[in-house]
């Protein structure tokens, strides 16, 4: 599909395109495409229907279904649909409906978009590339031997493939602006607390955000519209209606003071460094100031990062005993068929990270790790601090290299863990960033300049990139 | 109670007690905090700890801890919640939110009836635990066939208060439960039900001689009753003591009270040492109670039971009988002081409202409520007058606890009118005539008959001659006589 959700809603709303049509173009793409690069996990053809006709006769006795009428949307498979599956792609999750809607899912109902099905990531949303899923990888539409990113790598692909002009992804360290990135779409995640956490399965509960994959910014900006704002039902949600966004992305960067972080654009494949460069010629050009500032804290964020989120996912993911719902591997007494269910359970990266969270919240071991890295968190933001006292937006890379071979970095967690290096710190601040495509490498692939600003800093955030997005349309 | 320790010895008490507060729903759900109902009826997806659901906090669970602080005279204090991380299959999410290293109610004392103070360290909010019961086998956790879990109780506000280790009996323990309870109920803040589990105690006992430091201690759990909790203590004391007598050492473990066995025995050791891995609750905002807020609840807040206490001693109008102390406690303790109050208002004298309540009316404490203070007023007037004896007034007293009316009415109904002096008088002389030899011995000062007649009398008068009058007559009799 390439009309964006824009586009698709307003066609609808005036009845000049049924909803039914929009879906079932969103449909065949799907059987078409996704045989080969594998974005969804179910697809939901009937209910897509029945819902998308159940707009078209709301239009046609003169109702408003809403700023999303009939658009089609991919939804990654850590958010909660009542009575659908709800996997986060592990076999532990497998065969679990859960009995509620997440909010978001509820809100873009409520604004007429039509769920299309949901979509593959890694497990629990650990990884960076989409291959630690049960169901296997998603490939790249701009390379199928290249990994999407992730771990929001179906919902990326799903967009960047053309089967939904619209997906929602969840970001804990850059699993929204990383895939989005490799995949050529605009990723946005949302100041924390923008964006309700009720029914997103957790990972990593003081970082995921949940935030839009689309084609365009106005697109990102209009679906943060439909889905932010306080929910009663998250006690982390700020007290405040949705950013209001979509009549920044025109506004411009006049006088905008805009930070080149060195921090996100040395050292980096040279491809990408490039291109952030030329971004930052660009946003000048259109009338912004851009100087060059480095953020030292930024190199201790990964770390920091690697030991927060596997803790809080320790914990996060110590329901899943087989209990109460999915897998159950039965054994001699409880404690056994415990172990038994998550071993069975649980891939090898969540394995990993449930050992490391549990060493570092250890007694003995809490403050060398985890209360560490807490204080190190706190560092990242008065780097942040120090660089929003003399600019309005940093900008640099969302990764380090564009998309990597399927396979390249599965041997060596290490390395995988690396390529989150440029998203983290926004992620640890709690800052909105987002991811907007800038170009290819030379050989094709997508690169992704990332725009952060500080937490509230939406607006702002949506003018730079609008900024961005058309220098790199008027380039190509 | 005995409790004689041996001489040189001392026991060092400090007690756990959790108790469910009595909100409408759960702690972090709109699910009911109710007790009774279907298993898995009052569950929704943040009880259950489904996937992607999220804790919301109960301001009202928030406002009765801040009860309880304010009772305990604690420092209600910003607070935040932490996870305790262990796995359990009735704990759906397999941590417990509960409140670590900065609990809403700081420090505190609270003081026993006889005036001894105990000392508070903490007073604070958590969630509860389902209930597993094992099932077949041998319905022990080990040997059961399958287990049940009901998660109707997962998610119910508990405040979990912990008094320093100043208690030094158990009998002192029992009172301080005792007044703790009283004040649960006083506040509103739980019903304080031991026997429904909504109170839970656990003891922490260690035993050292005068003098030296505290010794290593054992907790004691499973202490479902007063009674369980005095004995309990009292058995372990002596276990501890004999312990280290016979020159062995206390290990510091944690130990069930049988009840039918009437001993502690070490719970089954777990094969790794606890480690709860708390950290903060990242799915949760720091809870700062503001002094507007703290002001609003202590003034929703009824009388202390200590107060209500003083209250009524200052009633009596002279200084208490240890009789009337524990009258005074008990009536405080199940909230019926309220009717002593009303009818000492109505003109009733206040030291037979209370023996009347402590005793009579507290025996069927259900139907208090539908005493009306006026008739209980009335009743007491006759009884004062004399115009009931103190049998007929409890007769009359219990027809209106069940049926309610005039106690002038009642007393007619059941035939009890009341004996002008004349005709007591004359029945007390038919009685002495009857029983000369009696008689007799009384008046030669031999006092153990004086029961004997006084009965006789109220024989032969079908008990309406009041015990009192009888008895002042006899003297009056006997004095003459001399």
């Amino acid at each position: 599909m390439s009309a964006t959700a824009a586009e698709l809603a307003a066609t609808v709303r005036t009845g000049a395109r049924r909803a039914r049509d929009v879906v079932e173009e969103s449909l065949a793409a799907i059987a078409a495409g996704d045989p080969e690069i594998h974005a969804f996990l179910e697809v939901l053809d009937d209910d897509a229907r029945a819902r998308a006709d159940a707009i078209d006769r709301a239009v046609a006795a003169g109702e408003d279904p809403g700023p999303l009428a009939g658009v089609p949307v991919a939804l990654k498979d850590n958010l909660c649909t009542r009575g659908v599956p709800t996997t986060c792609s592990s076999r532990i999750l497998a065969g679990w409906r859960p009995p509620y809607d997440a909010t978001v899912v509820e809100r873009l109902g409520a604004a007429g978009a039509v769920v299309i099905g949901k979509t593959n990531m890694d497990e629990f949303a650990m990884g960076s590339s989409t291959e630690n899923s049960c169901s296997g990888p998603t490939r790249n539409p701009h390379g199928h031997d290249r990994v999407p990113g992730g771990s929001s790598g179906g919902s990326a692909a799903a967009v960047a493939a053309g089967f939904v002009p619209l997906a929602l992804g969840s970001d804990t360290g850059g699993s929204i602006r990383q895939p989005a990135a490799f995949c050529g779409v605009v990723g946005m995640k949302p100041t924390y607390g923008t964006v309700s956490r009720y029914g997103l399965v957790a990972f990593a509960s003081s970082l995921d955000q949940i935030g839009p994959l689309t084609n365009s910014v106005a697109d990102a900006a209009l679906v943060l519209e439909v889905i932010g704002g306080h929910d009663r039902c998250d006690s982390t949600s700020l007290p405040q209606p949705a950013p209001e966004v979509v009549v920044a992305v025109e506004r411009g960067v006049e006088g905008v003071r805009i930070g080149l972080v060195s921090e996100l654009v040395d050292g980096l494949a040279p491809a990408v460094s490039g291109r952030v460069r030329e971004a930052a010629l660009a946003l000048e050009a259109a009338g912004a100031s851009v100087e060059e500032v480095s953020i030292p804290q930024f190199r201790y964020g990964l770390a920091a990062y690697y030991l927060i989120a596997p803790a809080e996912a320790s914990s996060n993911l110590a329901r899943f005993d087989g209990v109460r719902y999915g897998l159950r591997v039965d054994g001699p007494d409880v404690a056994a068929m415990n172990v038994a269910s998550r071993t069975a359970g649980f891939g090898a990266e969540v394995k990993r990270r449930i050992m490391l969270g549990t060493y570092a919240l250890s007694a003995g071991y809490y403050d060398a790790y985890y209360a560490k890295a807490q204080r190190v968190r706190t560092l990242v933001a008065d780097g942040f601090a120090y660089a929003y006292s003399k600019f309005d937006a940093l900008l640099g890379a969302t990764t380090p290299t564009t998309a990597f071979a399927l396979g390249e970095h599965t041997a060596d967690p290490l390395s995988m863990y690396l390529s989150d290096v440029c998203t983290v710190p926004a992620s640890l601040a709690g800052h909105p960033a987002i991811s907007v495509p800038f170009g290819d490498d030379g050989a094709g692939l997508p690169v992704g300049v990332q725009a952060m600003t500080p937490a509230l800093g939406e607006p702002m955030l949506f003018a730079v990139a609008g900024a961005l997005e058309r220098a790199a349309k008027a380039d190509r | 109670m005995t409790e004689t320790l041996p001489a040189g010895w001392e026991v060092v008490i400090g007690l756990e007690v959790h108790c469910e507060l009595a909100t409408t729903t759960k702690l972090f759900c709109g699910c009911l905090n109710a007790f009774g109902n279907e298993p898995n009826t009052n569950i929704c997806p943040v009880c259950l700890g489904l996937p992607g659901s999220l804790p919301v906090l109960n301001r009202q669970a928030v406002e009765l801890a801040m009860r309880i602080g304010t009772a305990l005279h604690s420092a209600i204090s910003p607070s935040t919640f932490h996870r305790k991380n262990y796995f359990y299959p009735d704990m759906p999410k397999d941590f417990q939110i509960s409140q670590y290293d900065a609990p809403i109610n700081r420090g505190g004392r609270l003081e026993l009836p006889d005036g001894t103070e105990v000392g508070i360290e903490r007073a604070h909010l958590e969630e509860d635990t389902g209930k597993t019961t094992h099932v077949g086998g041998s319905g022990r956790i080990g040997g059961a066939d399958y287990a049940l879990v009901d998660y109707n109780r997962a998610g119910v506000p508990l405040v979990e208060i912990v008094s320093a280790p100043d208690i030094r009996s158990a009998a002192q323990a029992r009172a301080y439960a005792g007044e703790l309870r009283a004040i649960l109920v006083a506040t509103g803040s739980s019903d304080g039900r031991m026997e429904e589990g909504s109170m839970r105690v656990d003891a922490n006992v260690s035993v050292r001689r005068e003098g030296e430091p505290f010794g290593t201690r054992c907790e004691i759990k499973n202490l479902n009753s007063m009674r369980s909790l005095g004995r309990a203590i009292e058995f372990e004391t002596a276990r501890q003591i004999a312990l280290v007598e016979a020159g062995g050492r206390v290990v510091q473990e944690t130990r069930h009270w049988e009840e039918g066995r009437g001993e502690t025995l070490p719970m089954r050791s777990k094969e790794e040492a606890d480690d709860y891995r708390y950290f903060p609750e990242p799915d949760l905002v720091p809870l700062e109670p503001d002094a507007v807020w703290q002001a609003g609840v202590a003034a929703a807040m009824g009388p202390l039971p200590a107060d209500r206490r003083a209250a009524l001693i200052g009633l009596l109008g002279s200084a208490p009988t240890p009789a009337q102390t524990e009258q005074v406690r008990s009536v405080v303790a199940s909230d019926l002081d309220a009717l002593v109050v009303a009818a000492a208002e109505r003109g009733a004298p206040a030291t037979l409202a209370l023996v009347r309540t402590a005793n009579e009316v507290a025996a069927v404490a259900g139907r208090a409520g539908s005493l009306d203070p006026g008739a209980f007023a009335r009743l007491l007037a006759l009884e004062a007058g004399g115009e009931l004896s103190a049998t007929q007034s409890k007769e009359v007293l219990a027809e209106l606890l069940v049926s309610g009316g005039d106690p002038g009415e009642i007393a007619r109904r059941l035939g009890f009118e009341a004996m002008d002096a004349g005709a007591l008088h004359a029945a007390i002389d038919r009685v002495l005539a009857e029983h000369p030899a009696d008689w007799e011995r009384f008046l030669a000062g031999e006092d153990k008959v004086r029961g004997f007649l006084i009965g006789a009398v109220k024989k032969a008068t079908a008990n309406q001659a009041d015990p009192g009058t009888v008895n002042a007559r006899l003297n009056e009799l006997r004095a003459g006589a001399r």
